[in-house]
């Protein structure tokens, strides 16, 4: 694992969709067992360079999400590499019984992607909008489950899952994301990264949250509060070690998430605090609620899942310590 | 048959359904126009003429139902209800905003008389099976009509509940599938082919029809002559065109879901003229 942080976190100016295109295009050339499903959203997700560089390799099922799982569990059972992608939704609640039956129950080798996570489905509203996802797919044994936060690391990870055997849940964001990390860093799937190192609390966040926690951390440093602040892009299997040693440490934690409160991140990081290390926590996260249409701007005020949001709680945690 | 007048009628309604909604969709700046578009004539003969519905008591028990299964339809069913008096027309400008309560998808919960909630493909198939079962069950005269796309035919659930309607002879069930022949990344038959879908319906026992999706007359008489067939369900193909009536939309390629470029916002601008002079002639 080698991390560089990037000292301008901005909007980056490459799509997380292209990038992804672009390498699985990279890899496929090298690794003639690649193939790429998909169910009627290939141009939404940006492979159509992809399509056209393997129209061989390449199986755009229409909009039949079940068996395109199931077909991806035969694929991997001759041995080749399958990559199935459609929205976060369809690519979990639609066919969830074909992912865990034919593919993990199986022990096939699958990696499934599931794009516009949470409020980042937007517009699409409340049947395209994924709170639940993460939770359904982290109760699947053996399924690993990654949240890339930027380009960066979406490179990284999807270059190592190639080389991985197993079921893989990668949960992506489309469009462009905030810069968190500068080219040449790799990561470690399972081992979270340590974004700053504070004292007074740790801040665990995955996916978008990430750059929301890096803007509360700068408003609570204002306070004179010192925050450590965790990317958990791993969601399963989750860095347990690092977890416990940052309770001990700071002794307060907050997750953020942009998914169900239930069953997603702060679920599985107060299942590690309640059995090894029992410390305040508080969570954001969705409560409990049914996604709606708006900007993603709109959605996180919202769902309280802002700065502000992520700030108020961790005033809150510290008065608990 | 329709008189002319009766034409007349129906040919206008379609005309101020096209027109709002294209209103609607340009004031948002995107949306899924290409399938809002095509089923536009159905919508009209559904709502103004044929479905026994009444605006003011949207729940009454005794009405027929629509459940319109390719949800991202939405913009122009909300038109054709909000036409009908069932909430303001300016309503529509708050198409996809904060608040709203009119959704990208379908969705009952939301909008004033929307039956079921769409926008997962498939599922729609069985939930109106699941209505027209019901109001049978009740003894209502009742009847469901199910607009599903021709993509989403791709699903698999959609022939669950075929074999499954057949089965328990749900002859008030009728069915539209959109055949505009594209999905989202483009033509069907590239993509998965459906091949003659009225061919496969009529394997699973339904009584087909096909129709020229733009022509309103044929649309009604397709829909008389499916409620005289018994103890069967009816499924009626429509002919049509992702976008249609609508040039610049017809003429892209990928328009399934547009961003309205400012060359499209004017050629928006100027197809509403054009909408609206034509509905001018049907008034005189
Ligand atoms: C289960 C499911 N999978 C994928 C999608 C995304 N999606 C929305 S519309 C669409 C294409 C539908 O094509 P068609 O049914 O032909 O609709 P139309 O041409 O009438 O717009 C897709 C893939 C969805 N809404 N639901
Ligand atoms: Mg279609």
């Amino acid at each position: 694992m080698t991390i560089l942080l990037t000292k301008n976190s901005v909007k980056e100016d490459v799509e997380m969709r292209n990038v992804y295109c672009q390498t699985l295009s990279e890899l496929a050339r090298e690794n003639e067992q690649i193939v790429a499903l998909d169910a009627d959203l290939m141009s939404s997700m940006g492979m159509i360079p992809f399509l056209k560089e393997f129209p061989e390799r390449t199986f755009n099922c229409g909009v039949q999400e079940a068996n395109m799982m199931g077909v991806a569990a035969g694929l991997s059972a001759t041995g080749k590499i399958p990559y199935a992608h459609t929205f976060g939704p369809f690519a979990t609640r639609r066919c969830y019984d074909q992912v865990f039956l034919s593919g993990a129950y199986t022990k096939s080798n699958i990696r499934i992607t599931g794009s516009d996570p949470g409020v980042t489905a937007a517009y699409n509203g409340g049947t395209h909008m994924p709170f639940e996802d993460i939770g359904i797919m982290r109760n699947i044994p053996e399924m690993t489950v990654l949240e890339p936060t930027d380009s960066v690391m979406l490179t990284d990870i999807i270059k190592q899952l190639a080389g991985l055997y197993g079921m893989f849940y990668v949960r992506l964001l489309r469009k462009n994301a905030i810069k968190i990390y500068e080219k040449g860093s790799t990561f470690k799937i399972g081992k979270a990264v340590k974004l700053k190192n504070g004292k007074d609390v740790t801040i665990i966040a995955n996916g978008i949250m990430v750059a929301e926690t890096l803007k509360a951390a700068h408003l609570l440093k204002e306070k004179g509060i010192s925050v450590r602040l965790l990317d958990m892009f791993t969601l399963k299997p989750i860095d347990k070690e690092t977890i416990i040693t940052c309770a001990k440490e700071t002794g307060a934690i907050v997750t953020a998430e942009n998914h169900n409160i239930i069953n997603g991140l702060g679920s599985a990081v107060a299942e590690i605090l309640a059995e090894n290390i029992p410390t305040p926590m508080e969570r954001i996260g969705v409560k409990d609620l049914f996604g709606e249409v708006g900007s993603v701007d709109y959605l996180k005020e919202r769902f309280e899942l802002t700065a502000n949001d992520i700030a108020k709680k961790v005033e809150k945690v510290l008065k608990r310590k | 048959m329709l008189s002319q007048k009766e034409l007349n009628q129906l040919e206008r309604f379609a005309t101020e359904i096209r027109l709002e909604t294209l209103k609607e969709i340009k004031n948002l700046g995107f949306g899924h126009i290409g399938g809002a578009m095509s089923i536009v004539e159905t919508l009209a003969v559904l709502y103004g003429k044929v479905m026994k519905i009444n605006p003011k008591e949207p729940k009454w028990k005794d009405r027929d139902w629509l459940v319109v299964s390719k949800g991202h339809a939405g913009p122009s069913v909300y038109t054709a209800l909000a036409l009908k008096g069932y909430f303001p027309i300016e309503e529509l400008m708050t198409l996809n905003k904060p608040k709203t309560n009119l959704p990208s998808h379908c969705d009952r919960n939301k909008t004033i008389g929307i039956d079921m909630t769409t926008g997962s493909l498939g599922q729609g198939m069985s939930t109106a099976i699941g209505i027209a079962l019901g109001n049978r069950l009740d003894r209502r005269n009742s009847y469901t009509y199910l607009i599903l796309g021709d993509g989403e035919c791709d699903e698999g659930q959609v022939w669950e509940g075929a074999l499954f309607a057949h089965h328990h002879k749900l002859d008030h069930l009728i069915t539209f599938v959109d055949t505009n022949k594209k999905q989202l990344d483009g033509y069907t038959k590239d993509i998965n082919d459906l091949g003659d879908i009225a061919q496969k319906f009529a394997s699973f026992g339904w009584h087909t029809q096909d129709v020229n999706g733009a022509d309103v007359a044929k649309i009604y008489e397709a829909i008389e002559k499916a409620k005289e067939i018994k103890e069967q369900p009816s499924v009626i193909i429509l002919d049509t065109i992702k976008g249609q009536g609508i040039k610049f939309v017809e003429e892209t390629m990928a328009n399934h879901h547009m961003i309205f470029s400012t060359a499209e916002h004017k050629a928006a601008e100027k197809c509403i003229i054009e909408l609206e002079n034509r509905l001018k002639e049907y008034q005189v």
